[in-house]
This record gives C-alpha cells, structure tokens and sequence, in this order.
C-alpha cells in the first residue's frame, strides 16, 4: 500500500540482478578454470580440426540437411494436398503418413531405414548411398511436419482467391499452383525456416548409418575428435559450426516475422 | 428473338436447412443492363454466384448464351472464362502486381502469349483509368482503383458478360464514383451486364431492367424508373421506403 507501483517495479529489477548475479558469482568461484579451459577450449587441438571440420563435416552437414528439406517439402506439400483432397482414401492415407512419422522418434525411422529395408527388400537399395537413405529417411520426419504447416497456409489463404480464380476459368488444379500456394508459402515461410533448424540439428542422427570418413557430418566428426583427443574440444568447436548455420536462420525467422508483422 | 444471355430455370438454392433461393425465373437479354436490389441475406449474392457456378444450385436449370452450364457435362471451366466477375472484396491476387493480376488467366486459360496479354492488359487498364499502375502491388492501391483492376482483370478474358455482386459497397464514399462511371462506359459499349447493387441511382439511370429480390425469390421486376418510382408490391415499397 504505501509503495507506488514505480517503486516496486523497481525493486523487482533490482532483484532479479541481484540474483543473476549471485548465480555467476557461485558458478565462477567453485567451477574448475584452467581444468575447464583444457578439456573445453584447448586451441590446439581446435586447430588440428580445419579444414575437415568445414570441408568435410560442416559440408555434409549442410547437403544432408538440404536434401532432406527439399525432400521433405515436396512430400509435405503433396501430403498436405492429399490432406484437402475430397478424395477420402487421399486424406486418410495422408494423416497415416503424418501421424506416422510425427509421433515416431526420427532416429527410430532411421534405425527402420537402415536395418529395416534390407530385410522387407532384400538385395535392393535406395539409391545415392548414406545420401539416399538420409535424404529419405530425415525427408519423411520433416515432411510430416511441413504437410500440417503446409495445409494450415493453404486454409489461410482468403476463399475469394480460388473464386477469382476459378471465374476467371482457371480449373481448380490451376486455380491452386498460381493462385493459392504461391500465397499459402508466403504465410508458412517462417515456420518453415524453423522446420530447416530443426532438420539440421536431426541431421546428426545420421550416425547410426555407420559412416565412413568422407560421410561424417558434424555431430559424428565431433564424436570420432572426443575419442582420439580425450578431449571435449571437438564438441566445441563443432556446437560452434551448427550455431553457424542455426542463428541466421533464426535471425531470419525473426525478421520474416517481424515484415509479416507489419504487413497486417 | 435471339438467345438470352443467361437464363435461370426454377433455380433452388439451399445451404442444408436454409432455403435461400426458391425458384428464380430469371432471364437476361444480350447487351442489357439488369440490376438487381433486396434486403441483406435475400440471396442476391448467391443468385449471382449460381450464373458461373461458384455455387451449385440445389435443382434447377442455368443457361449461359444457351449452353447450359448445370449440365453435369458442361465445360464449366470454358463458359467461365465468358463470364466476368467482379466480387465486393475485389480479391486482387496480392503475390502478383497488376500486370501480372490481367496476364495470369489470359495466359493459363486462353493460351495467349505473355506480348498478347500484356497488349490486351494495357488496353484495359487505359479503359479504366489506370494506364500508369502497370507495376503497382494491390496492396499498393486505393480500394476504388483496386476495383477498377479488378474489372480490367474480367475484361482481359474477354467475356460475353460481366456479373457485378455489391462491386462499391467496400468503398469510401468518395470512391465509389470512379468505379460507378467505369461501369458506367461498359454499359454504354453494349456489354451485358447482372449488377448487385445498393446504388439506387445507378439502377435507375443505367439499369435496363431492376429486380427486387427479398426471401430467396424475385417479388417484382420492371423498369428501374417505374419500380423505383411507383413499387407494386408491399415488400418492395417498404424496402424502398428503408434505403432511399
Ligand atoms: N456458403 C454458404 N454456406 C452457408 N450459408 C450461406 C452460404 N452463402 C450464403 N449463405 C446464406 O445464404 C443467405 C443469403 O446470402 P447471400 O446470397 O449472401 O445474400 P445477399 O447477398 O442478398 O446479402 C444468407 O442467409 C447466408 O447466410
Ligand atoms: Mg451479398
């Protein structure tokens, strides 16, 4: 009663520093310095990383991650196709798939892949290698993600489009590839940015392919520098290289949302 | 006599329980101007929207310059394409500049090079007033110039007929104007048109024909002057005593 509410606000902030504060204080007196500096940030063998690190790992990180995308959306947008289709068998194979793939861990999906093909197709194999498995594997868990996106944009976009389409005597499929999902991308492109985020970080499950040198992606080059060095370096530096490619993405987001934002 | 342009036959419309067009005798001679007024929610809208089958009718018959386009078998896709259509909502497509609005259906439905549309598009936009908006966004644009886009648009396809439903209810007052004379010259030019409207004066002036609808039927039809002037039936004369 006898504080303004100015006051107490302000002793609130004053509170919260004081414990962010106390927090750093604890945890840079008792953690180990020169311990952690060693087995976290030992330049040396941060520098026994490059170029591979980026030639190799950050690369494969970045091609396994762009084909899963491309693959996961053309299939989300046929998924979410299938999803508004008045064709009913369309759209329960659809939400199958969806559901299917949105409720399964993805390392259980690329475990099925890898060991699971072999037996159901025996002497056969999808093509392009650890590539092709990836490719399809990490495609289908972000396709099932992407089609739910996909369909949202679809169903945000205005009915009078499509009507002034379809009276100009655009057919409903034509109505749809020039008028509708050109707009329905529009509004999904934030989400699907950090679908992208999300792709790149699942990318590392990869691992469980058995990779070769030349198929190492970032996570897997980490893991093979933590066993020779003894040392969590590796981790570092390659946190540091998925911060690299997460953080613009993320800023992206940020300013695609901010533009859409303003457009209302 | 020749063909009508459009001619509806005993057209019932209903949305599950709601009966909102019950038998609509309508027709519309080539070249002729009808106007069409009533009550929110008489089914004005959905009566317009019948003519090129953005919604289906529940029983009836429609024909389209004699083809009939509520037969299962109609090309409805091609008999669209010579109706035009100008919605209360405009519906610019926003991802596309005004070139690109007047070029998309000329060019995915009527097969005409990108020159040939843009040719055809900028000969409409003269016709409307907005030559020098070629590169504009919708968004860009007043709603009374986004209407007129909207009518070059239809135009671009080169239809037989033109259906306006409310086309300057959307607008400012101020705007309103602009779009009235644009349908104005169209009228004057021959073309066929069915018009929505809440513009008692543009009923009366250009308007060859004026249809009062109220309760999913036509109540009275006749020359705009003499139904404006002297309404036969109760339902008009009351109606008319609101608006004007
Ligand atoms: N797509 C639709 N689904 C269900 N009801 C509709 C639909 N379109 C119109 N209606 C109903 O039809 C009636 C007439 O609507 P409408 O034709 O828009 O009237 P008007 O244009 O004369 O105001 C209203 O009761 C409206 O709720
Ligand atoms: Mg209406």
């Amino acid at each position: 009663m006898a504080t303004s509410p100015r006051k107490r606000a302000q002793r609130n902030r004053l509170i919260q520093y004081a414990v962010l504060a106390i927090v750093v204080l604890a945890f840079a007196v008792t953690a180990d310095w020169a311990k952690l500096g060693e087995t976290f940030f030992n330049l040396e063998i941060a520098a026994g990383m490059f170029p591979d690190v980026l030639v190799v790992a950050l690369k494969n990180t970045v091609i396994y991650t762009a084909c899963a995308f491309a693959f996961g959306l053309v299939l989300g947008l046929v998924l979410a196709l299938m999803r508004l289709s008045p064709v009913a068998p369309y759209r329960w194979i659809a939400t199958g798939i969806i559901e299917f793939f949105r409720g399964v861990p993805a390392l259980v999906v690329f475990i099925a892949f890898q060991y699971g093909l072999p037996v159901a197709f025996p002497g056969r194999q999808i093509p392009g290698g650890t590539l092709g498995v990836v490719t399809i594997a990490l495609g289908l868990v972000g396709a099932a993600y992407m089609a739910e996106t996909i369909r949202a944009g679809i169903q945000a976009v205005p009915k009078g489009q499509a009507e002034a389409a379809r009276s100009l005597g655009m057919s409903s499929s034509r109505a749809m590839i020039s008028v509708v999902i050109p707009q329905a991308f529009r509004i999904v492109l934030p989400p699907l940015t950090n679908e992208l985020i999300l792709l790149t970080k699942d990318s590392s499950l990869v691992y469980v392919l058995g990779l070769s040198l030349a198929t190492y992606e970032l996570t897997s080059f980490g893991r093979q520098g933590l066993n020779t060095e003894n040392n969590l370096t590796p981790l570092v530096v390659v946190a540091l290289c998925y911060l690299l490619i997460t953080v613009p993405l993320s800023i992206l987001v940020r300013q695609m949302e901010r533009r859409a934002e303003r457009a209302r | 006599m020749s063909t009508p342009a459009i001619r509806m036959e005993d057209v019932h419309k209903y949305f599950g329980d709601n009966k909102v067009l019950t038998g609509i005798d309508l027709e519309v001679a080539e070249g002729k101007v009808v106007c069409v007024i009533g009550p929110s929610g008489s089914g004005k809208s959905t009566l317009l929207r019948c003519v090129n089958l953005l919604e289906q009718p529940t029983s009836g018959r429609i024909f389209v310059e004699g083809d009939e386009i509520t037969d299962p078998d109609a090309d409805v896709d091609g008999l669209r394409s010579r109706i035009g259509m100008v919605f209360q909502q405009f519906n610019l497509f926003p991802h596309l500049d005004v070139m690109g609005n007047l070029t998309l259906a000329q060019r995915k439905v009527k097969g005409r090079s990108t020159e040939e549309a843009r040719t055809i598009a900028r000969k409409n936009l003269e016709k409307v007033g907005l030559a020098e908006r070629e590169t504009s966004y919708p968004a860009h644009l007043s709603g009374g110039q986004q209407q007129r886009i909207a009518i070059a648009r239809a135009l671009s396809m080169d239809p037989d007929m033109m259906l306006f439903d409310e086309p300057t209810s959307a607008l400012d007052p101020e705007l309103v104007g602009d779009v009235l004379a644009v349908m104005k010259d169209l009228a004057t030019e021959g073309m066929t048109m069915m018009v929505v409207t809440h513009e008692m004066g543009f009923a009366r002036e250009v308007g060859d024909d004026l249809v009062f609808m109220d309760g999913g039927v036509v109540v009275e039809r006749g020359d705009p002057r003499q139904v404006l002037g002297d309404p036969q039936h109760e339902r008009t004369q009351s109606f008319l005593s609101k608006v004007l």
